[in-house]
C-alpha cells in the first residue's frame, strides 16, 4: 500500500505523459501547436547549457530581492510593532502595493529603472512582491506574544529593549519563517513577471526563454523552459519547507 | 506590618464592576487562598497584588521591590526558544544579573523543584508537571517576599496536582515566603492554605474566612482526617451562601 502511495504520482504524470505522446501520434498534431514530450525532452537536452544559465538568472534575481524585502519588512515591521502611529502611516501604502497586480505596475518600473538596466526592474519588481508576507508575518508575530509572558516581563520591570528583543522578536520567529516561505515564492513569481514586462535582449532568464521561443513558435521549446521553471519553483518550495521545519525544531527545540 | 494587601479596592471595567469592595491582608509568610466561582473577580485581586493593575479606587499595599513578587499563572508561560534554564533565568537576566550567575542561580531553583538534568530541556519536550515545576522556579529564582498562585495546578490531572500541591508546601516551608493561591477546587483551598477566603460571584466580595488548622505541609493522610473534611465543609457553606446572596439579589 505505501509503495503503491508513493508511486502513484509517478505513475500518474507517466500515464498522462505517454498519452501526450501517442495522442500527439496519433492525431498528427503539428509539432509548433503542440510538442510531443519527446520532442520537449529532446529540446531540454538540447538547451541544456542555455536553460541553466536563465535558471541562474532568474533565481538569482529573485534571490536578492528576497534579501531586500527581508530585510526591509523586517526593519518595518519592528518600526510598525513599536508605534502604532507609524503602522497606521504605512498601512494604506503596503496594502495597495499588496493588492495592485504587479504586472499592471511593471511597466513603470521598467521605465524608471532605465531600458539599460533591465536587472534593477527585475529585482525591485520581486521586492514589491516579496515584501508584503515578511513584513505581515513579522508584524503579526511581533504583535502575537503570549499575553501572560508580557504580564511577567512588565512584573519584573523589563524595558522596551529587553521587550523587543527578549520577547517580541524571539516570539516573531514561526510567523517570520512561514513569511519567508511565502515570499520566496513570490519572489520568483514577481521576477519572472518583470522579465515578460522588460522583454530586451539584455534579459536572459527563463521568462525570456518562453517569449523567445513563442516567438518562433518553437513550442518544444517554450516547453522545456516552462519545464525548467516548474521544476525550479517546486526546488525552492521543497529547500524552504526544509529551512521553515529546521527553524522552528531550533526554535522550540524538537 | 502585612507581606501585602488590598484596602476597599474596587476594579471597574468598562462592562462592569470586576471586583470589590474587598480587603485582604496578607501576613509574612502566611498561605492565604482565595476560592470563589469563576468570574468572581479572584484573578483580578492577583493582578492587582502583582502591581499589573491599579485598582478604581482603594488602595494597594506592596514590596515593590524587583523581583520581591512572583506570579505563577494558570499555563505554564514559558518562552517555548528558551531551555528550561532561561526560563529560570530569565527575571534575574531581566534585572541585569551576569548570564553565569543567572544560569547559576536558575539551575539551583530547578533542582529545588526537582529538576536537576532537566536544565537543558525546552518546553516542548516537557510535560505539563514538568512544565509547571519549570514555571515554578522561575518565580522562586528571584527570592520573592510574596508568592502569587493562579490556579497553577488547574491544568494538570489529579495525580499531578496533588504531588505539586506537597512540592509547594514544602518549599514554602524552606523560605517561607506570604502565597496567595487563587483556586476553585475547596479541598485545594483547605489543604494548601492557612487561612480561605471565600469570595461571592462577581463583582467580588468576601463572603467569609475560614482558618484552617493543623501543620503545614500536610502530614501524609491530612485529607482524610475529620477536621479537613469539616473545614472544607464551613468553606462550600460559605460559598452556597455567597451564591444564594446572588440568586436573591
Amino acid at each position: 500500500m505505501r509503495v503503491v502511495r508513493l508511486l502513484a504520482p509517478v505513475l500518474l504524470v507517466a500515464a498522462l505523459l505517454a498519452g501526450w505522446e501517442a495522442a500527439c501520434r496519433a492525431l498528427h498534431i503539428p509539432v509548433y501547436f503542440l510538442a510531443p514530450p519527446s520532442a520537449i525532452g529532446a529540446a531540454l537536452a538540447a538547451d541544456a547549457p542555455d536553460l541553466i544559465a536563465a535558471a541562474i538568472y532568474t533565481v538569482s534575481n529573485a534571490l536578492a530581492a528576497l534579501v531586500i524585502a527581508s530585510l526591509l519588512g523586517q526593519a518595518l515591521a519592528v518600526l510598525a510593532a513599536l508605534s502604532l502611529t507609524f503602522e497606521r502611516a504605512v498601512q494604506p501604502i503596503t496594502v495597495t502595493l499588496q493588492v495592485t497586480p504587479v504586472i499592471a505596475i511593471a511597466p513603470l518600473v521598467v521605465i524608471w529603472a532605465g531600458t539599460d538596466h533591465p536587472g534593477r526592474a527585475i529585482i525591485a519588481l520581486a521586492v514589491i512582491v516579496a515584501f508584503f508576507p515578511i513584513y505581515s508575518g513579522a508584524l503579526t508575530g511581533l504583535k502575537a506574544v503570549d499575553p501572560d509572558l508580557m504580564r511577567l516581563f512588565d512584573l519584573y520591570g523589563a524595558s522596551p529593549w529587553q521587550r523587543l528583543t527578549r520577547l517580541r522578536a524571539p516570539s516573531a520567529v514561526p510567523f517570520v519563517l512561514e513569511g519567508h516561505k511565502v515570499a520566496a515564492g513570490l519572489a520568483i513569481v514577481g521576477a519572472v513577471v518583470a522579465e515578460f514586462v522588460a522583454g530586451s535582449g539584455k534579459v536572459r532568464g527563463l521568462a525570456w526563454r518562453i517569449l523567445d521561443a513563442g516567438y518562433r513558435l518553437q513550442t518544444a521549446k517554450m516547453f522545456a523552459a516552462l519545464f525548467v521553471l516548474g521544476l525550479l519553483g517546486a526546488v525552492l518550495y521543497a529547500l524552504l519547507q526544509a529551512a521553515e521545519r529546521a527553524g522552528l525544531k531550533w526554535w522550540r527545540g524538537r | 506590618m502585612s507581606a501585602a494587601a488590598l484596602r476597599e479596592v474596587e476594579v471597574d471595567y468598562p462592562r462592569g464592576r470586576a471586583l470589590g469592595p474587598f480587603s485582604l491582608a496578607i501576613e509574612p509568610g502566611e498561605i492565604v487562598a482565595l476560592v470563589g466561582p469563576s468570574g468572581c473577580g479572584k484573578s483580578t485581586a492577583m493582578r492587582l497584588l502583582a502591581g499589573l493593575e491599579a485598582p478604581s479606587r482603594g488602595s494597594v499595599e506592596r514590596a515593590a521591590g524587583r523581583g520581591e513578587t512572583a506570579v505563577v499563572f494558570q499555563a505554564p508561560t514559558l518562552a517555548p526558544w528558551l531551555s528550561a534554564r532561561g526560563n529560570a533565568a530569565l527575571p534575574l537576566e531581566l534585572a541585569g544579573a551576569s548570564r553565569a550567575e543567572a544560569a547559576a542561580r536558575a539551575d539551583a531553583a530547578l533542582a529545588r523543584v526537582g529538576l536537576e538534568g532537566a536544565e537543558a530541556a525546552r518546553p516542548a519536550q516537557l510535560s505539563g508537571g514538568m512544565a509547571m515545576r519549570v514555571s515554578l522556579a522561575r518565580a522562586l529564582v528571584t527570592e520573592p517576599k510574596l508568592l502569587l498562585l493562579d490556579e497553577p495546578f488547574a491544568a494538570l490531572d489529579e495525580i499531578t496536582r496533588r504531588a505539586l500541591a506537597d512540592d509547594v508546601l514544602k518549599l514554602w516551608a524552606e523560605t517561607r515566603p506570604a502565597i496567595v493561591f487563587v483556586t476553585h477546587s475547596v479541598e485545594e483551598a483547605v489543604y494548601m492554605a492557612a487561612r480561605v477566603v471565600v469570595m461571592t460571584p462577581g463583582p467580588g466580595q468576601t463572603v467569609g474566612e475560614v482558618a484552617v488548622t493543623g501543620p503545614l505541609p500536610r502530614p501524609a493522610g491530612f485529607r482524610t482526617t475529620e477536621a479537613f473534611r469539616a473545614t472544607a465543609e464551613a468553606v462550600s457553606h460559605h460559598l452556597a451562601a455567597g451564591m444564594a446572596g446572588e440568586a436573591a439579589a
